[in-house]
C-alpha cells in the first residue's frame, strides 16, 4: 500500500482509491434505476390483484405481499440467488440479475400497497362519472384515476425511493461490487475510514437529488386539491 | 318544431319490469317507465324508495336483476340479459348523468373536463371539442372559468360545469340524481334555472329531486316512488295538487308540497 503511493505518486494513489468506488457507484445507480423502472410498472397489476374480486388471486397476491414485506430484503437477495441454484443445480443468472430480481419483487410489493391505498382513496364517483361519459375502464384508469393517485401517493413513493437509495448497499450480500462494498474493501486495505465517509456522502447527495426531484413533482401537481 | 310529421315518435327511454336485488333484498319491484322525446319526467319519493337505484340501473352503473331497458332505440338489456359490449356502449352514448356531488375531474381544467370525453370517446378533433365546450360554457355562464380547476369553483358553478360536460356529448336523454341536494338555497335556484332552460330547449330529461315546486313547474310528468315501486304517476301539476293515492298524499304533506 505504501508502495503504490510512492510508486505512482499521490494522484495515482487517489485514483486507485476512487476508481473502484466510481465503478461501485455506477453499479449502485444501476440497481437503483433498474429497480425503480421495473418495480413501479409491476406494482400496478399487483395492486389490482390485491383488490381483485376473485378470492384465489387476491389470496395469492396477499401471500406474496406478506412474505415480501415480512422478511428482510437481505434474506430475499440470498434466496433469489441461491434458491434456483439449489433447486435446479445450476446458476441460471448472474449475481447482479439475482439482486435485481430480489429488489424488484420487494419494492413492487411496497409500491403496490401504496398504490392500492391511493386507488382506493379515489371516490367511486370519479369512476362512475367517467364510465357514464363513455370512457373504457382502461381509459378511466389511465386518464382519470392514475393521475390523481400519483398526486396522492407522491410523498409515500418519495419515502420508498429514498429507502431504495440506501438499500442498494445490500447488493453486496451476494458479492455484487456496489459502492459500499468498494468503500469497505478500500477502507480495510488502507486502514482508513475515509472511503466509508465518501460512500456516505454519495448516498446523501443522491438522496438530495431524489428530494429535489420529488419536491419539484409535488409542486407541479399542486395546481389542484 | 320540425318538418317531419308527428308519427308517434319512438320513446327515448323504455324501461319495462325492471327488477333489482341487492343480495337477498329486492329494491326495485318491476318498474315501468317510458320517456318520450322532449319530455321532462321528475321522480320523487321518500329516502330509500329506489330512485337512485332506478337511475343507476338505467345508466348501466348497476347491473339489473331482471327487466328490459331500451335507450334511444338500442336495447341495453332484455329480460335481464345484457346486450353485447358494442351495443351496450352505443346505448350508453345516448345518455348522460348528472350527479348530486358533481364528480368533475379535479385534475383537469373546466375546459378539459368538457373536451376529454369528446376527444377520447367520440373521436372529435380537439378544435371541434373545444368549440363545443366553449359554446356550452358560455351558455352556462362559465365563459371566464374555462381554465379554472374545479376546486376553484363554487358548488353551483361546479354543477353547471358538470351539466355542460354531460351535454357536450350530445346525449338524447339526461338523467339527474338530486342535482341540487349538495347546494345551498341560492345555488339550488341557479341550477334549477339551468335545468329549466334545458326543458325549454326540449331536452329529454329524467330528474330525481326533492324540489316539489320545481318538479311541478318544469316536469311534464311526475313519478312517485316508494318501496321500490311506482306508487303513482301523472301530469306534474295534477300529481302535486291532487294526488290520488294515500301514500303520495302523506309524502307531499310532509314535504309541504
Ligand atoms: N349498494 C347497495 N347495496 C345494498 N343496498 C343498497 C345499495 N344501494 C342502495 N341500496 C338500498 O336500496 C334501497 C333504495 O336505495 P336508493 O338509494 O335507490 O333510494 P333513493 O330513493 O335514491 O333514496 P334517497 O332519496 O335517500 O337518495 C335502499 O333500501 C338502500 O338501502
Ligand atoms: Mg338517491
Amino acid at each position: 500500500m505504501f508502495g503504490t503511493l510512492t510508486d505512482g505518486g499521490w494522484a495515482a494513489g487517489q485514483w486507485q482509491m476512487l476508481r473502484p468506488m466510481l465503478l461501485g457507484s455506477v453499479v449502485s445507480l444501476e440497481v437503483f434505476a433498474l429497480t425503480l423502472a421495473l418495480s413501479i410498472p409491476l406494482s400496478i397489476p399487483i395492486a389490482f390483484g390485491r383488490m381483485s374480486k376473485w378470492a384465489p388471486l387476491r389470496r395469492l397476491v396477499n401471500g406474496y405481499l406478506l412474505v415480501m414485506r415480512g422478511t428482510p430484503l437481505i434474506l430475499q437477495i440470498l434466496f433469489a440467488y441461491f434458491a434456483p441454484y439449489y433447486i435446479l443445480g445450476v446458476s441460471i443468472y448472474t449475481r447482479f440479475a439475482a439482486v435485481i430480481v430480489a429488489f424488484v419483487l420487494n419494492y413492487a410489493a411496497y409500491f403496490a400497497e401504496i398504490f392500492r391505498g391511493g386507488i382506493e382513496s379515489i371516490p367511486r364517483g370519479q369512476w362512475e362519472a367517467a364510465q357514464v361519459l363513455g370512457f373504457t375502464p382502461a381509459q378511466t384508469f389511465f386518464r382519470i384515476v392514475l393521475p390523481q393517485v400519483v398526486k396522492r401517493t407522491l410523498p409515500a413513493v418519495g419515502n420508498e425511493v429514498i429507502t431504495l437509495v440506501k438499500d442498494t448497499a445490500l447488493a453486496q450480500t451476494i458479492g455484487v461490487a456496489e459502492l459500499f462494498r468498494a468503500a469497505q474493501t478500500i477502507s480495510a486495505a488502507r486502514f482508513s475510514v475515509v472511503p466509508i465517509f465518501v460512500a456516505g456522502a454519495f448516498y446523501f447527495l443522491m438522496n438530495g437529488v431524489v428530494s429535489v426531484v420529488f419536491n419539484h413533482l409535488e409542486r407541479r401537481l399542486s395546481y389542484y386539491s | 318544431m320540425s318538418a317531419t310529421p308527428p308519427v308517434s315518435p319512438e320513446p327515448v327511454v323504455e324501461v319495462a319490469g325492471l327488477v333489482k336485488d341487492y343480495g337477498g333484498l329486492r329494491v326495485l319491484h318491476g318498474i315501468d317507465l317510458t320517456v318520450a322525446r322532449g319530455e321532462v319526467v321528475a321522480v320523487i319519493g321518500p329516502s330509500g324508495g329506489g330512485k337512485s337505484t332506478l337511475l343507476r340501473c338505467v345508466t348501466h352503473l348497476e347491473p339489473v336483476t331482471g327487466g328490459t331497458i331500451r335507450i334511444g332505440g338500442k336495447t341495453l338489456v332484455r329480460d335481464g340479459i345484457y346486450a353485447d359490449r358494442h351495443t351496450l356502449r352505443e346505448a350508453c352514448l345516448h345518455m348522460g348523468l348528472v350527479f348530486q356531488n358533481f364528480n368533475l375531474f379535479p385534475h383537469f381544467s373546466v375546459l378539459r373536463n368538457l373536451t376529454e370525453a369528446q376527444i377520447h370517446v367520440l373521436g372529435r378533433t380537439r378544435e371541434d371539442a373545444e368549440a363545443r365546450a366553449r359554446d356550452l360554457l358560455a351558455k352556462a355562464g362559465l365563459a371566464t372559468k374555462e381554465s379554472s380547476y374545479p376546486c376553484e369553483l363554487s358548488g353551483g358553478q361546479q354543477q353547471r360545469a358538470a351539466i355542460a360536460r354531460a351535454l357536450a356529448l350530445d346525449p338524447e336523454v339526461l338523467f339527474f340524481d338530486e342535482p341540487t341536494s349538495a347546494l345551498d338555497p341560492e345555488l339550488t335556484q341557479e341550477i334549477l334555472g339551468v335545468i329549466r332552460g334545458l326543458a325549454a330547449e326540449k331536452m329529454t330529461m329524467v330528474i330525481v329531486t326533492h324540489e316539489m315546486a320545481f318538479a311541478r313547474d318544469v316536469a311534464d310528468r311526475i313519478l312517485f316512488m316508494d318501496g321500490g315501486v311506482v306508487v303513482e304517476q301523472g301530469p306534474a301539476r295534477e300529481l302535486i295538487d291532487s294526488p290520488k293515492v294515500e301514500r303520495t298524499k302523506a309524502f307531499l304533506r310532509r314535504f309541504g308540497g
